[in-house]
């Protein structure tokens, strides 16, 4: 760990300025992922601005219908909260389905927004990182790269982004609300996050002065037909090999609305327009959900480890909506798979 | 008379552990403790051209840089290197002692400070450039590089002929990747320093007097001028067997600098230390029509370092089980540019009795045999090899009671025919071994005239509840009350104990208490006797036992003299004994405990997800000295092996020569979602040969077997079988 002075801001506004004052400062939350970052030399903040404080606390209704989720809302007082236990299960599910109790507990909302990919070589300062270093060189391309990404890699990075939260809240179309130097700006989620392209060192769309206020949520949470569904090495605590929010707007033995998001398979969470298209107008069934599958993986690529993540979304995807469909949600405590 | 040997009694440093009372190597301190910080290689193999500590040097609180360049005295002949568990061929990795890397990870420099948080920051900024040379990681690229090592185990008969002429033939390769123990408590060493340079150490290790000589090998010391400690260990399942070097590197400082050093390493200082190596375990078997075995060969390749050539017995326990006319087993080890591998939880067995296993289970289904049946078939009464009968087998009752419980009749025998909804069912079984050692171990025990009683060695409980069985032993021979007697343990200073290893522990300690505490009854007896108005007059020594704190007339126990009135009356404030094991060298039989293991899975057949719903293990293990701490070691035996079929593997990238995984996020091990229902079954087995008290221990025999008896329930499941673990579904899917 490098050397660092810590201050604590005490309102937004304050944030933003000290975070604008200081290259190479950093906000704190939760500090569940930074602090790893800081202990493994890959971040090296001079400055830590805690924010925990900050009164980002908030889980309420707006007045379009949806729910606002302040930043600073920890991943389990979220999970169980009421609203979104009733309205959003999609959510809660995709919260449980990560980490442990104890890092959701420290986990915050916003920093779950902004968790870094677990790439070994990314962790690994011994090793070449685009990510880290920009042009030092892709280690898990030629490296182990059963962890890494089938959809939207570059030649330059084929990491991929570890959130399960992210997955629920890109099929949920939230948005993410934040404020900077320049003024307050609503950021789609399917904008938030980025693909690496040759920017890999790049995560996201946050500018650095930047801080993330809150995630709203639009009305709509199909709470009826959803279901979150992670496959990985261990059956709990392990980051996602493949995951999979569904949700579906069933009209009448059709399906209206449908929602389609990919984890641990791309550099942000995977949505398909076309294969959610595809569903639309649908009777739900094995068939309908493969041709959505084929379309959301068409252009999967893999590499030397990771072949088996193109069939294993297959099948998860048709697993996930079928349970969505059948109305019976995937329980992340039981760990039978529906 | 309370009974105490073979209760449920439940660990009495239970309290210190919970409630934090009980001290860990790295929780000791001194007024005048300073901290180092491991500086890690990060190559596998090459050369230190240069050590710049300028900046390291510069922050303030740091007192010094260690290196190989600036380093104290040191031996220079391997022997002084060579612990008591070091392999007999090869050159000790000697910590800082030149410029030499031989593997990555390894310690380059160490960063001493005034607090610790200053020798962590100082230690990243120590600038070391390395020339790196050429170097190999990956046991499958040398396969064909590898060299025999001798083995005890014998060819019988002709098994190529025996192979070839066999109606029922299988050979398969099976593959156990690098695993590591991953204890909770980190390895970590405070030196304390006393005038004149002596050293008092407190260390995270099995064996604090093979420390104590280490140390005082290393830095030439005399013997009285280091004395090492171990109150207490937080899990180390073999990989304390080895003084670890962070405990030279706490010494080195603390002897260079004659102030007191601690040093504790990071979780991925841990993936430089020993590891269960990563092996091929090639095995053929040839029967006859009925299951028979006409042939049984083993060919297990294992990974060792350049500089030592570490094995164990993979190889050698189809002697111990089956009956086969034919064998030959042989063990070949591939030098590669890592640290020396060391003993993890069953050496040798874990891995080779999970390629036996499986093969059993192949062999099974090729014949068209049930699994158990054909195990019954091919049993053994006698070690093959050594041609002996065992001092005691039980298996057979294992097989039984475990099927019983169970319910193997149950099974149906084609795999992919058993469902409960949408998983598929599979039940997989396995057969388990190991040795039942015993060693020279001393104790002293000290009865004072209040009733205390004091029973000290210098072995070590690493959790596995030695200071338990110890009072428990002393408490039924001497009839004093659990608590009060105290244990003593983990100090290099007390009477004399190897390494806790190999299962060993229970059996030697007992016998050595037992000997202390004859000697104490007797004593107690001679003054009893002799008593005015003794109301045990006449009586001989084989008419009174010792309960309740007094000596009494076993026909009438209404005659009896409390022992603080013997002792008092003898004007004794104390009687102190000590006293070895001594065990007669039985040449007769074979010793070892047995197992069978049954387990069943339930798969997820889309998506390749297992789940281990439940394990039966029926053990033999000989007298079970306490059922709680036992169970607790067979099911701890369990979850590892959990972890060996499905989840653990270290893994390196080949071209840095690096594990990639050297945390505990993503080396994985068994969580509690993994973990359902395990019964332990202790069969009753009555040694009457292998030691007086019948006692064989169970620290390790809880492992073997296991993954192999996964791995065959999830070929009985899905029909698919995969040999290399661990067993991840992305093999199951396709
Ligand atoms: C062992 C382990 C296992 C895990 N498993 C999972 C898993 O299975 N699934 C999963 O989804 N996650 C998992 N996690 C990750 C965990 O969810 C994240 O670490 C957590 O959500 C981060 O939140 P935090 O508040 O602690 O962030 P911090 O560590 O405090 O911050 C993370 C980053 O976000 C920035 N930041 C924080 N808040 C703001 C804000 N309001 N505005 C601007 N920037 C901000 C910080 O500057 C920092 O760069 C795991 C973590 C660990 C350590
Ligand atoms: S995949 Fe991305 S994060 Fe991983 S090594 Fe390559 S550049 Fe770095």
């Amino acid at each position: 760990m490098n050397n660092f002075d810590y201050v604590r801001a005490c309102d937004v506004a304050e944030a933003v300025k000290m975070k604008a004052a200081t290259p190479h400062a950093k906000f704190i939350a939760g500090g569940t992922n930074l602090i790893d970052l800081m202990k493994y030399h890959v971040e090296q903040p001079r400055r830590l601005i805690d924010i925990s404080r900050l009164p980002l606390t908030a889980v309420e209704e707006t007045s379009a219908g949806g729910v606002r989720i302040g930043a600073l809302v920890p991943n389990s007082t979220l999970a169980y909260h009421s609203l979104i236990e009733s309205r959003y299960p999609l959510l809660a599910s995709a919260i449980l389905a990560g980490a442990s109790a104890q890092l959701r507990n420290m986990a915050s909302t916003g920093g779950n927004l902004l968790q870094r990919t677990r790439c070994a070589y990314f962790y690994d300062v011994a090793t070449p990182c685009n990510k880290r270093t920009p042009g030092a060189g892709c280690s898990a391309t030629g490296g182990l790269n059963r962890n890494h990404a089938i959809l939207g890699a570059s030649a330059d990075c084929i990491a991929t982004h570890p959130s399960d939260m992210c997955v629920a809240l890109a099929a949920l179309n939230a948005t993410v609300q934040v404020t900077g130097a320049q003024g307050e700006r609503a950021i789609p989620f399917a904008d938030f996050h980025r693909l690496p392209g040759d920017r890999p060192d790049l995560d996201n769309t946050l500018r650095a002065d930047e801080i993330i206020l809150a995630v709203v949520l639009p009305p709509q949470g199909f709470a009826a037909n959803h279901s979150y569904l992670k496959l990985r090495d261990r059956l709990s605590y392990a980051f996602a090999l493949v995951s999979v929010a569904a949700a579906l707007e069933l009209d009448g033995g059709r399906i209206g609305e449908a929602r389609l998001a990919l984890g641990g398979v791309a550099h942000k969470p995977w949505r398909n327009e076309a294969a959610e298209n595809a569903l639309r107008g649908q009777a739900p069934g094995h068939e309908a959900f493969g041709r959505a599958a084929d379309i959301l993986l068409k252009d999967a690529k893999h590499v030397a480890h990771n072949a088996f993540k193109v069939p294993l979304a297959r099948r998860a995807i048709i697993r996930t909506l079928t349970q969505a469909a059948s109305g019976t949600p995937q329980i992340q405590s039981i760990k039978t798979i529906r | 008379m309370t009974a105490h040997i073979g209760t449920a009694t439940s660990r009495v440093d239970g309290r210190a552990k919970v409630t934090g009372a009980a001290k860990y190597a790295a929780e000791f301190t001194a007024p005048d403790l300073a901290f180092g910080v491991v500086v890690s290689a990060t190559i596998p193999k090459g050369r230190i051209v240069s050590i710049d500590a300028g900046r390291a040097c510069a922050v303030e609180g740091v007192i010094d840089v260690l290196t190989h360049a600036n380093r104290i005295r040191m031996a220079d002949k391997d022997e002084a290197y060579r612990d008591e568990v070091a392999p007999e061929d090869g050159a000790p990795y000697r910590p800082l002692y030149d410029d030499r890397v031989h593997f990555n990870f390894q310690p380059v420099a160490l960063v001493v400070a005034e607090d610790e948080d200053t020798a962590r920051f100082a230690a990243t900024l120590v600038d070391i450039r390395y020339h790196t040379e050429e170097f190999a990681t990956d046991l499958h690229a040398r396969r064909e590089q590898a060299f025999k090592v001798d083995k005890p185990v014998k060819p019988r008969g002709d098994a190529t002929k025996a192979l070839s002429g066999a109606s029922v033939r299988h050979d398969a390769d099976y593959g156990v990747p690098i695993e590591y123990h991953n204890p909770m408590e980190l390895y970590g060493s405070t030196v304390l320093w006393r005038e004149g340079g002596k050293l008092v150490v407190y260390d995270k290790t099995q064996g604090v007097q093979n420390v104590q000589r280490y140390v005082c090998g290393v830095f030439e010391l005399k013997e009285g001028d280091v004395q090492v400690m171990s109150p207490f260990v937080g899990g180390a399942f073999g990989s304390g067997l080895r003084p670890q070097y962070q405990v030279v590197l706490a010494a080195m400082a603390a002897l260079k600098l004659k102030r007191a050093v601690r040093v504790v390493l990071s979780r991925a200082q841990m993936y430089g230390l020993c590891y269960r190596p990563a092996t091929i375990e090639r095995l053929a078997l040839g029967a006859r029509e009925d299951g028979t075995l006409a042939a049984l060969t083993h060919e297990a390749i294992a990974m060792t370092s350049q500089h030592e050539a570490f094995s164990r017995n993979d190889i050698g326990w189809g002697e111990v089980l089956y009956a086969s006319a034919n064998s030959r087993a042989t063990h070949r080890l591939a030098k590669l540019d890592v640290p020396t591998p060391g003993d993890m939880r069953a050496p040798g067995a874990a891995s080779g009795v999970y390629g036996l296993e499986c093969a059993m289970d192949e062999l099974a289904v090729a014949l068209k045999m049930d699994p158990l049946a054909l195990r019954l078939r091919c049993y053994s009464d006698r070690d093959q090899d050594k041609d002996l009968p065992f001092s005691s087998k039980r298996l057979k009752e294992c097989y039984q009671q475990g099927a019983d419980a169970f319910g193997w009749s149950k099974r149906s025998p084609k795999p992919r025919s058993m469902r409960d909804g949408r998983e598929l069912v599979g039940w997989g079984m396995a057969s388990g071994a190991w040795e039942a050692m015993q060693m020279p171990f001393a104790t002293r025990i000290v009865m004072t005239a209040n009733g205390h009683v004091e029973v000290a060695s210098a072995t070590s409980d690493i959790g596995t509840g030695t200071y338990t069985i110890m009072a428990q032993v002393a408490a039924e021979m001497l009839g004093v009350p659990l608590d009060s007697i105290t244990v003593k343990l983990g100090d290099s200073t007390l009477p004399k104990a190897p390494v806790e290893g190999g299962s060993w522990t229970a059996a030697s300690i007992s016998h050595a208490i037992v000997n202390a505490a004859d000697d104490i009854r007797a004593e107690l007896l001679k003054i009893a006797f002799t008593m005015q108005d003794s109301p045990l007059q006449g009586l001989s020594a084989e008419e009174v036992t010792l309960a309740d704190g007094a000596v009494m007339a076993i026909a009438d126990r209404s005659r009896s003299v409390p022992m603080a009135d013997i002792m008092r009356h003898g004007g004794m404030d104390r009687i102190e004994k000590e006293r070895g094991s001594e065990f007669e060298n039985d040449d007769q039989h074979a010793h070892n405990t047995h197992s069978a293991i049954f387990a069943e899975v339930k798969v997820d057949e889309e998506l390749g997800v297992i789940r281990v719903t439940r394990i039966v293990s029926a053990v033999a293990a000989g007298r079970i000295l306490n059922t709680k701490t036992a169970a607790s070691q067979i099911m701890g035996g369990v979850v590892m092996g959990v972890g060996m079929a499905l989840h653990e593997e270290a893994t390196i990238d080949h071209r840095f020569g690096r594990i990639m995984n050297a945390n505990v996020a993503e080396y994985h091990m068994p969580v509690n979602a993994d973990i359902h229902d395990i019964r332990v079954i202790f069969v009753d087995e009555e040694d009457r040969i292998i030691n007086k008290m019948g006692i064989k221990g169970v620290g390790e025999i809880g492992i073997v077997g296991v993954p192999a008896a996964i791995a065959n329930a999830v070929y009985h499941a899905t029909g698919k079988r995969v040999r290399d673990l661990p067993i991840t579904l992305d093999k199951l899917l396709g």
